[in-house]
């Protein structure tokens, strides 16, 4: 395994909840990487961000990490849980809270509900 | 290069070849892909959605990058 496999490896599993993005949580620069960080943030969630702009063997890396071609990737409990579109999937059929409540990760539970309430 | 919807199209229809699939997006570089297919049945979306950006074979951000974002929606029939 690779050095930045490894550091991917031990980044995922030493946070419960990790976001490979474009830009930061506070500066998202893609509306993807934004959309998700806006999902995290709306929940309260906890979680470490990680700049794939900021570093291209990250960027590369983290795409061969997942078998998955595109950034933002999600991981909760060093598992990835997919990108913008699934993601936005799982907060409005509630798949997402279940994982949170799974794995004991905090979230407002209110602010969920408004989200599929408005989104109907 | 920007990857067009009848490019797309055919692509994903070599790899599912009795599926419903709908192309939409006219920029080449934000598309969007809905593909229904048997072969979803059981797959988790990941596994879905792994499946279609293998049948686009690399052109998905890769070297060549010529789709940025390619927003899929993959489900099973019902």
């Amino acid at each position: 395994m690779s050095d930045i496999q490894a550091q991917i490896k031990e980044t995922v599993e030493s946070h419960d909840v990790v976001l490979f993005m474009k830009g930061s949580k506070l500066m998202p620069q893609c509306g993807f990487s934004s959309r998700v960080a806006g999902i995290l943030g709306g929940l309260s969630v906890e979680y470490t961000d990680v700049n794939c702009l900021a570093n291209d063997a990250i960027r590369q890396g983290i795409k061969d990490f997942s078998d998955w071609p595109t950034i933002p990737q999600l991981y909760v409990k060093g598992e990835f849980v997919g990108g913008c579109d699934i993601i936005t999937e799982m907060t409005l059929s509630g798949e997402l809270d279940q994982l949170f409540d799974k794995h004991g990760i905090g979230y407002d539970k209110s602010a969920a509900e408004q989200i599929r309430a408005q989104n109907g | 290069m920007t990857m067009y919807a009848n490019e797309i199209e055919a692509l994903l229809r070599a790899q599912f070849p009795n599926a419903e699939i709908t192309v939409d997006g006219e920029d080449g570089m934000h598309m969007g892909a809905t593909v229904v297919d048997e072969s979803f049945r059981g797959m988790s979306r990941i596994q879905q959605q792994r499946a279609v950006y293998a049948a686009l074979k690399g052109k998905m951000d890769g070297p060549d990058g010529e789709l940025h974002a390619l927003q899929l929606r993959t489900r099973a029939p019902e």
